[in-house]
């Protein structure tokens, strides 16, 4: 059955699938996250805590790496909403892993204006220095690669962002063997940042 | 034009509250706040300010139509979900100069009779973000937030929300439906958030660009505002200006300056020993515009009468190494992945459009799929909740309408006609 008439709507061209997290460890926040969160969710109105629930699961990645079917459920009775919820916010962005990642994660912009400054070969050169395709995670445990949709900052492109945090401006393909042995010795300190140049 | 609203972001502090209060910080709001919120408004009305998010609508307009007599609570959103591609101008006003976008907040909140703003921004400018936390701290310790706002005893809060990664959320009901902690997909319209926004209350949703224009208007006045571009087109713009130029950047200037000029004289022209051969005038969402058409004010009306859009402002200029398959491939990688999920052409065309894409860029198209990408893109564009189903429509629609023979050399000769030493970011393609 095809929405086209024109189209072979069959294997390959369906693109929807549901990947269910795994369950994990026993999982509850910290009591300092606790009262972080309860403080975050006071910005809202009071029966409106589910608006907190992308600040919960930031903490949870903060405090676990990762998002497991435990911490959803804690999340979901930490908000009073239900895991369903959680999930489906869960599922929807892209800043949340939903397995173990690397110590590093490098995710190269891959949109217009970074691929016109060549993201398509830093990620082949990352690939090939890692030996690692998009989306895996090193033997080490060290680096996961990824591509990421436009980072906005076209004007220092190809842009990097490790770890949803820390950039990277203007990595050539003939740099990125340094960027990665740079960042294995002084972790998040190699990365130039993103910031405009100011004058002194 | 003196630059505005980036006159003093390459000034070491500008970002501090301090620096801010000695370059005229504040001093909008002091004005707004001692006017009756409905002046307010027919002041931002004469000023002709437009929304600096894309679609360009008149921002006083957008205030008057926010319900004021609801009992409920109102609010301002402020946008700062800066994700089209191509646009990277709120990444620069947030970090550079925090405390215009608070000013231009609190005067939006004054002008509607809201009480709160809640800035949603993007989950990737976490950099930017900590710096909008440290100086709103400072702003509320100042008292130019929070209660008794600059003694007037009108008490306004400004809330950072953190969002996760989703280009939708930039679409104003997906903001709002994000901001309420759900997934970033739009919502039916009517009702417009004017009437029923965040929490179902009436909700004013402006752009960053937009709000940091308040506190000028305020001061200057709003005849000064207009004059400053053609008419319906007033007020300082920042040009994103990327791709294949000399001195890629954020440049403000004029509505009157041509795009001939922002990309020639502005940007430094494009790279040595290359020519120009597509522009991209307002983020990917918009047609391409050939070099021939560049001669142009950039301005709303003006870009729109050419054939395109001034969108979000992000220009993208490639030279002659570009393959325009590839440019195509390359946003339609973006706009499925990006589709919200929620409206079946756009969730389902966007993932056809982009395989089509990808097989006639690796040489193994048909000429059939020339009439599929143009049947599919039209099935999508103008069928959807929101705007994302023309944008993404849009790729290979106006690739198609400039670039045809290229499509066409794919699909005879079974490979990309530009040659493979040009691939973008080889150091061959440096060197040309």
């Amino acid at each position: 059955m095809s929405f086209h008439p024109l189209m072979p709507y069959g294997e390959g061209w369906h693109k929807s699938d549901r990947i269910v997290a795994a369950e994990g460890q026993p999982f509850a926040f910290t009591p300092d996250r606790v009262r972080q969160l309860e403080e975050i969710c006071g910005k809202y109105p009071p029966d409106r805590r589910k608006s907190a629930v992308l600040a919960a699961l930031y903490f949870v990645q903060e405090q676990q790496g990762y998002l497991t079917a435990n911490a959803m459920r804690h999340v979901a009775e930490f908000l009073r909403i239900t895991p369903a919820e959680v999930e489906d916010v869960a599922t929807y962005y892209v800043m949340f892993y939903r397995a173990p990642v690397g110590r590093y994660v490098l995710q190269v912009c891959r949109t217009l204006s970074c691929a016109l400054g060549g993201a398509e070969r830093v990620v082949e050169a990352l690939s090939e220095k890692l030996g690692i395709k998009v989306g895996e995670t090193d033997a080490s445990g060290m680096f996961t690669l990824m591509e990421f949709e436009c980072l906005g900052a076209c004007d220092r492109a190809p842009v990097v962002m490790v770890n949803n945090e820390y950039w990277h401006e203007r990595l050539t393909p003939e740099n990125c063997s340094k960027f990665v042995d740079d960042i294995k010795v002084r972790g998040e300190a190699a990365l130039s940042g993103c910031y405009l140049k100011v004058e002194n | 034009m003196e630059p505005v609203l980036t006159k003093y972001v390459r000034e070491p502090n500008s970002f501090e509250l301090d620096f801010f209060l000695t370059h005229d910080g504040y001093q909008g709001l002091k004005k707004a706040l001692a006017m009756q919120p409905n002046d307010v408004i027919e002041m931002v009305k004469a000023s002709g300010l437009r929304g600096r998010g894309g679609a360009g609508f008149p921002t006083g307009m957008k205030w008057q139509f926010v319900d004021k007599k609801t009992p409920n609570p109102r609010y301002i959103a402020c946008n700062a979900d800066e994700s089209e591609p191509g646009t990277f101008k709120d990444h620069l006003l947030m970090e550079r100069n925090p405390h215009l976008m608070f000013e231009g907040c609190l005067i939006g909140c004054w002008a509607i009779g809201a009480k709160v703003a809640y800035i949603y921004i993007r989950g990737e400018f976490y950099h930017v973000q900590k710096i909008l936390e440290d100086q709103l701290a400072k702003a509320y310790a100042k008292g130019y937030a929070g209660k008794n706002v600059m003694g007037s005893g009108w008490d306004c809060d400004i809330v950072l929300h953190r969002g996760a990664g989703a280009y939708e959320a930039g679409e104003e009901t997906a903001l709002i439906e994000s901001l309420e902690g759900k997934r970033a997909q739009p919502r039916i319209k009517p009702p417009f958030p004017a009437v029923s926004g965040l929490y179902n209350c009436p909700t004013a949703v402006n752009n960053v660009e937009t709000l940091c224009n308040l506190p000028s208007i305020l001061t200057n006045g709003a005849e000064w505002f207009a004059r400053l571009g053609p008419e319906k087109n007033g007020g300082p713009k920042l040009f994103c200006i990327s791709g294949h130029v000399k001195k890629p950047g954020v440049y403000e200037a004029s509505m009157n300056t041509t795009l001939q000029d922002l990309i020639f004289n502005y940007a430094g022209g494009i790279r040595d020993g290359h020519r120009l051969k597509a522009v991209i005038p307002g983020g990917s969402s918009v047609p391409i515009l050939m070099p021939d058409q560049l001669d142009v004010p950039a301005s709303f009306d003006a870009v729109q009468k050419a054939g395109s859009m001034l969108g979000s402002a992000g220009i993208i200029a490639m030279d002659e190494t570009t393959c325009m398959v590839w440019v195509a491939k390359n946003l339609m990688h973006f706009y499925a992945h990006e589709s919200c999920g929620k409206c079946t052409p756009c969730r389902e065309g966007g993932d056809w459009l982009y395989k089509i894409l990808d097989r006639i860029e690796r040489g193994e198209g048909e000429v059939r799929d020339l009439d599929l990408l143009t049947s599919v893109s039209n099935n999508i564009a103008g069928k959807t909740l929101c705007a994302f189903g023309d944008a993404a429509a849009t790729p290979p629609l106006t690739t198609l309408k400039n670039f045809r023979a290229e499509y066409e050399a794919h699909i005879r000769e079974g490979r990309c006609p530009i040659p493979a030493d040009w691939r973008a970011g080889t150091a061959l393609a440096a060197a040309h």
